[in-house]
């Protein structure tokens, strides 16, 4: 296998998580609301889903409920954020820590257990080809959440809901005085964020790496967040972010593999910097950033 | 027949402030109604509650004669109830058709072509696929307008609609309204400019207070007393410009031209203007065609390197410099938002003195002087009549005319060589709003040279001795009152002369 299959194949089984939870965060921040609890959100899933994919067998199940415990946790955070009106960021932070605690909590019984790899799904003719192919046997959930990123891509700018979930980011009391209920079109953008935060983690503990050890998300929630940041608002360049941390990850793997003289530190942190630098140049364009900006991001909003 | 709809007692209560009480009205189709008030008598309270954007606290809603009661405003719709907001309700970064989308079912090809075919019957013409942050504010109240008609309503409310609009598209909604009324819709319309009423109304409800003082038909009144029934005594005389001497320049714009990085933002193009000791120049225009942009540029909250012999301040170059160093030269600046740049509104009145006059004397050695800027702040509120519990109250609990009496006052007595004040007597109620005018008058006879930006051509007219008009960025000649018309400045308005 050349190297470049080597990444093509594993760009986007490493990308998956991220894009998971960044599009649904994505659609939390376009709706006005600031969640910065995914990396709580996503370990719980994690841990979640992990044991009940470990104690049934089932990883359908496993998912199923990762996500419905992300959702929960997110419950928690619209409680504080859109109940009680308190300041998002400290109640995001407050939440991810607490998703954390749990996360641990749930997961020390099993720590180092291991799951079985689940099969790869391969595209007909597609999967055959020389050099490429690869890029097509993945497992089912990688071609799900590229179906999904395109389906929220197509809600978000040609449906009324997307309409109206922007309408209600960029002034919620304009989107009151035509009659829209703010906080409930909230309450679901962060219900459905922590739940793909949720099967974002499960994804990570199951799937990509199915093992269980305590931190595995390291750091990967606070990706999702920055991509969105970065990647304006837009789903498009939400996904390309993921995609590109996804093959930069791979390529620090094979810098370290093949030798390459820096401490692997560096080279770890490597993608971390690149992703961030690339989509800072996307986001330095002002004209972008102004049309694309949610205007009542992060600001809680009474009635 | 039962009127199209009837309030009945109506109250409404906001914490300690009774916004409306005990109301009575009656509208009927085909005809156009007044709500006639000052700023805070409680017009716009009375709108919501009719919208069903808030719920009465008393009273009842009665709609072709059956009682409703109205949660949101998804049921005032349903009703046939449509409504033109003051401060627009559409989404900037969505188009036109989009915003429409929103509330009316149909397609988006159908919505275009019913947008275009509404455009057509009743003058609102507007591009359906046109980004609204693009288009002007007399094309987003048509789009506002036609938001509401795609409805088919039977009852139209407008929030005071002719606040934002030049002379000639006032016109021109009025010929819109007419149709309507033509085909038997019933128009609620609300304003606090007499002139306009007694054009376009049958009928009128003046609110003072919250209560209702008159019913009448403002044909029969004249302005003047329609005026003394809305603010309860007679109205104060206009203060007319008296001759004078002339100064020196003390401010001048030559040929600056600002490219504006802000999408939404608007660029200056070859703005020239002079402003000399003991006049007053107004700057007209509709908002959002470079006001902002210009008043930052001159007060120095935008300082360029480039344009740093185009502004001049008692014949010193300025442009690169910022607003304290303007400051220190001699200019003060009454910025149009009173709360977030005019003053801070969690400080008291005393701390918020300081920010502009500590150079009075306020500050010693690096330290506060609390008794010297305790002494004038009290002289601040004595001398400019603020009503307020003294100077330790916090800024954003006074009224707005109470304020930006408090804001002028302060950066009045800085004794400023220059002044520039954006829109003096916005949502300042009529006393309050002649008193600083009087105030402006004062000043100038005393020798300042003062600008005025304002969106109220005849409060410029009242006390400029001349003016200039913003349109898109540019800037037109400078006309003098005494020679020019509302007529002509109107034409500059909308870009229009030749």
């Amino acid at each position: 296998m050349t190297i470049l299959t080597f990444i093509l194949a594993g760009t986007l089984a490493a990308a998956t998580p991220l894009l998971l939870a960044a599009l649904g965060e994505l659609i939390v921040e376009r709706a006005g609301v600031l969640n910065l609890g995914i990396e709580g959100m996503m370990a719980l899933g994690a841990a979640v889903g992990f044991v009940v994919t470990y104690h049934t067998h089932n990883p359908v199940l496993g998912f199923a409920v990762a996500a419905l415990a992300g959702m929960a946790l997110s419950l928690v955070f619209a409680t504080l954020a859109l109940g009680f009106m308190a300041n998002q960021v400290a109640a995001g932070l407050a939440i991810g820590v607490l998703g954390l605690g749990l996360s641990s909590l749930i997961g020390k019984p099993l720590e180092s257990q291991t799951l079985d790899a689940p099969g790869k799904l391969s595209i007909p003719l597609l999967a055959d080809l020389p050099v490429i192919g690869p890029l097509f046997q993945q497992d089912v959930v990688v071609f799900l959440t590229l179906a999904l990123a395109v389906a929220i891509w197509a809600v978000l700018n040609h449906s009324k809901l997307g309409l109206i979930i922007r309408a209600v980011g960029e002034n919620p009391t304009a989107a009151r005085a035509l009659g829209f209920r703010v906080l409930r079109i909230r309450l679901f953008a962060v219900a459905f964020g922590g739940a793909m935060a949720g099967m974002a983690g499960a994804y990570a503990s199951t799937i990509y790496t199915p093992l269980w050890a305590d931190g595995m998300i390291a750091g990967r929630g606070w990706i999702a967040v920055a991509l969105v940041v970065f990647g304006t608002w837009a789903a498009g360049r939400t996904a390309f972010g993921a995609l590109l941390f996804g093959a930069l990850s791979l390529g620090g793997l094979i810098a370290q593999a093949a030798g390459v003289a820096l401490p692997s530190q560096l080279l770890a942190s490597l993608p971390y910097a690149v992703t961030i630098l690339m989509l800072a140049v996307i986001s330095s364009n002002r004209r972008r950033m102004r049309l694309n900006t949610v205007a009542s991001l992060g600001q809680p909003f009474a009635g | 027949m039962a009127p199209l709809l009837q309030l009945s007692g109506v109250s409404k209560r906001y914490g300690g402030v009774q916004a409306n009480s005990g109301i009575d009205l009656s509208v009927d189709a085909g005809t156009i109604h007044a709500i006639l008030g000052e700023n805070g008598a409680g017009k716009s309270t009375l709108m919501k509650l009719i919208y069903g954007v808030e719920r009465p606290d008393e009273g009842q809603v009665f709609w072709q004669g059956g009682a409703v009661a109205l949660s949101s405003p998804s049921d005032a719709r349903r009703l046939g109830i449509g409504m033109v907001f003051q401060h627009f309700s559409l989404f900037e970064t969505l188009s036109v058709v989009q915003n429409m989308a929103l509330i009316v079912p149909g397609s988006k090809t159908e919505l275009a072509t019913r947008i275009r075919d509404l455009g057509a019957a009743f003058g609102l013409s507007v591009d359906p696929q046109a980004m609204v942050h693009s288009l002007s504010v007399g094309e987003r109240q048509r789009v506002e307008i036609i938001r509401c008609l795609l409805l088919n309503p039977k009852l139209l409310i407008l929030d005071e609609p002719t606040s934002v609009l030049p002379p000639q598209s006032v016109a021109l909604l009025f010929d819109t309204l007419r149709a309507l009324r033509a085909k038997g819709m019933a128009i609620l319309f609300i304003s606090h400019k007499l002139e306009e009423i007694r054009e376009l109304c049958d009928c009128a409800t003046i609110l003072r207070q919250g209560k209702v003082t008159a019913r009448l038909d403002p044909r029969q009144g004249t302005a003047h007393e329609l005026a003394t029934l809305m603010i309860g005594r007679p109205m104060p005389p206009p203060v007319h410009p008296t001759p004078h001497g002339l100064g020196e320049e003390r401010l001048a714009l030559s040929n600056l031209t600002f490219a504006n990085e802000d999408p939404f933002g608007v660029s200056l193009k070859d703005v020239s203007l002079s402003v000399r000791g003991g006049e007053i120049l107004g700057i007209a225009g509709i908002s959002g065609n470079g006001q902002q942009e210009l008043a930052a540029l001159i007060s120095g909250e935008i300082a360029l390197k480039s344009v740093a012999s185009a502004v001049t301040l008692m014949g010193q170059p300025v442009g690169n410099l910022g607003a304290a160093a303007r400051r220190k030269r001699g200019l003060a600046f009454v910025p149009e938002d009173r709360l977030g740049r005019g003053a801070v509104p969690d400080m008291s009145l005393a701390d918020n003195a300081l920010l502009t006059a500590h150079s009075r004397g306020l500050v010693q050695n690096g330290f506060i002087n609390r008794k010297a800027e305790r002494a004038f702040t009290a002289d601040c509120i004595a001398r400019f009549d603020v009503r307020t519990a003294g100077p330790q109250a916090e800024a954003g609990s006074l009224s707005g005319g109470n304020l930006q009496k408090f804001i002028m006052g302060r950066e009045m007595m800085l004794e400023p060589s220059v002044l520039l004040v954006a829109q003096p007597t916005w949502g300042v109620d009529i006393g309050a709003a002649s008193e600083i005018r009087q105030r402006l008058v004062a000043m100038r006879n005393a020798g300042a040279a003062i600008v005025v930006i304002s969106e109220e051509i005849d409060e410029l007219f009242e006390i400029c001795d001349r003016l200039q008009v913003l349109h898109k960025g540019h800037l037109s000649p400078s006309q003098d009152v005494a020679a020019t018309s509302v007529e002509q400045i109107g034409t500059y308005m909308i870009g229009a002369a030749a």
